[in-house]
């Protein structure tokens, strides 16, 4: 739009004096600075930790899925190159994350590790004559258990499966979870977007009205409108940053006791007990946590100043 | 340098601040406007910085016609004016220094010119040695110094003083006036605002007076010639 717009024409020292004057206006306004990036704290905190209870559920739940299977049996005497086609066919499709062929001999020999594992001689009787001969049929692995009815009805409707078995109150379970994981995380970080919104709204609008007299000189000595806004956004994106930068670092050092503290205790329940390593959640952690930090920010200062500055 | 031609202000309420006034001021000239309280001193000072806009009427600074100026364009334009007025207006919660680096920031000036332009000015104003106090540490007469070289620091071609020694004492009043007129010999147009028929009538300069929002005397080299 117009050539002076915030940034554009600024020169370095310019820049330097509006982070200098930003930088000023939270000192002089230390009370709501620090209210507003108390506040900014407790929500990033807040959605810090939710953030990592969510992460670590899902991967629970991401491993839960992944042991969820269907099995797909054939028709009798349903040749191999019909039940490889069926294999290769099942590969393709969205959620599944592997498939395994199952030889009538591999089902019989785990039938036998089952049922006969007391008594192995019994089995003998069967020696040559597999009685499972007709039994040979796919496990087929998902990632996405809110596919997996679809993926029933699809499977059924190709050539030669007979019947493909499936659990689905397990993948209801799961994928209604996710579901209501997924709603909470947006409620929640909708809150406390608005409230951090709000706060840094208040204290730049008192940043505003504190130097109400400064910005009318301003405008006699004719700086332009963005040179009067600009440090109001740096004190804001400011605010935001510390705000970001000092929860996510105590989070960090807290994810990291912690958890390693519940995974020594619990040793023994290793297989439940597995967090996410701190350095993975912080690989998304991070950069959303500062993004936030900063974009409420510099909206929160942004569209206050347009509310109050306007010529 | 100034035109106003048949320019009417009228508040909210209908009072004629400014009723119908037609005017020229060349450029380099030392003008004074005098006149009752009410009559409409200040009022034509904020239509020349566009800070109001007249209810009628044509106003061009410069060869620029303030009602065609677009929003945008106001910033740059009072860029060209230098403004003073009766109570000072500096930051209180910075030093001389500041308060006059303060005007060349604002107008995005290199720190490294800065740091030449504000000391030259400070010498101008005879408060060299004062540079690190802060305005609350400085007399009356010294404030409005600073703010008359934060004003003139920006090198701008017209000068407006509202009452610029309405708070000063004799002493003061002549020292600000005396700079008034260096800065006008020095080529700046200066329009001053005043109350002080002592000062009108040594400097013997035009004398625009104002009653009731109209123009009743605008003489060259005149005496102080109160409308009542
Ligand atoms: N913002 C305003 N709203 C309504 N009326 C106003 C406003 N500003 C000034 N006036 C009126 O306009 C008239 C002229 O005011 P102005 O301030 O121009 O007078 P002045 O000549 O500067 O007076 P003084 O010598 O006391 O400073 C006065 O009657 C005043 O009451
Ligand atoms: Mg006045």
């Amino acid at each position: 739009m117009t050539s002076d717009r915030l940034g554009i024409r600024m020169r370095i020292s310019t820049i330097g004096y509006c982070l200098k004057q930003g930088l000023k206006n939270i000192w002089r306004n230390k009370m709501f600075s620090l209210a507003s990036i108390a506040t900014m704290s407790a929500c990033i905190f807040l959605f810090g930790i939710f953030f990592a209870v969510v992460q670590n559920f899902q991967s629970i739940v991401r491993e839960a899925e992944e042991a969820v299977t269907m099995i797909v049996y054939f028709e009798k005497g349903t040749s191999q190159e019909i039940m490889d086609a069926v294999g290769e066919e099942i590969k393709t499709r969205d959620g599944v994350a592997s498939v395994q062929f199952v030889t009538p001999e591999q089902a019989w020999d785990s039938f036998k590790g089952v049922y006969f594992a007391e008594r192995p001689e019994l089995a003998e009787g069967f020696a040559d004559d597999n009685p499972l001969v007709d039994y040979a049929h796919y496990e087929v692995y998902l990632n996405d258990v809110s596919l997996q009815a679809d993926l029933v009805t699809y499977i059924e409707s190709l050539e030669g499966v007979r019947r493909v078995r499936a659990s689905q109150e397990v993948a209801d379970i799961l994928s209604n979870f996710n579901l209501l994981v997924g709603y909470i995380s947006i409620a929640v970080i909708l809150l406390l977007l608005c409230v951090s919104v709000f706060l840094i709204s208040n204290t730049v609008t008192i940043g505003i009205a504190v130097r109400k007299e400064e910005i009318a000189i301003m405008r006699l000595i004719g700086a332009t409108n963005s040179f009067i806004k600009a440090p109001f956004v740096v004190e804001g994106i400011l605010i935001g940053l510390i705000g970001a930068a000092l929860p996510l670092g105590l989070l960090y050092y807290l994810y990291n006791s912690l958890t390693g503290y519940l995974e020594e205790q619990f040793n023994l329940l290793t297989g439940f007990m597995k967090f996410l390593p701190v350095n993975e959640l912080f690989e998304i952690l991070l950069p959303t946590g500062m993004l936030l930090g900063v974009g409420i920010g510099f909206f929160g200062s942004f569209f206050t100043i347009r509310k109050h500055l306007r010529v | 340098m100034i035109d106003l031609d048949n320019v009417t202000k009228a508040y909210a309420k209908g009072t004629h601040a400014l009723n119908g006034i037609s005017l020229h001021i060349d450029k380099g000239e030392f003008v004074f406007i005098t006149g009752s309280s009410g009559s409409g001193k200040s009022t034509l000072i904020k239509l020349l910085l566009k800070e109001l806009e007249p209810t009628s009427g044509t106003i061009k600074v410069n060869g620029i016609t303030l009602g065609r100026m677009k929003n945008r364009a106001i910033p740059k334009y009072r860029r060209m004016l230098g403004v003073v007025f009766q109570d000072f207006r500096l930051l209180k919660d910075r030093n001389v220094y500041d308060n006059i680096a303060f005007a060349q920031r604002v107008v995005i000036t290199p720190t490294k010119q800065i740091r030449k332009n504000v000391p030259a000015m400070l010498s101008l104003v005879g408060l060299a040695e004062k540079y690190k106090s802060f305005p609350r540490q400085l007399s009356g007469g010294e404030q409005q110094r600073v703010a008359l070289a934060r004003a003139l620091v920006n090198s701008p071609k017209i000068l407006l003083a509202d009452e610029p020694t309405g708070n000063l004492d004799p002493k003061n009043s002549k020292e600000i006036m005396r700079l008034l007129e260096i800065i006008n010999e020095r080529g700046t147009t200066v329009v001053v605002v005043t109350h002080n028929q002592e000062i009108v009538d040594e400097m013997k300069k035009r004398v625009i007076v104002l009653d009731k929002g109209v123009i009743v005397h605008d003489e060259r080299q005149a005496g102080y010639t109160y409308a009542d």
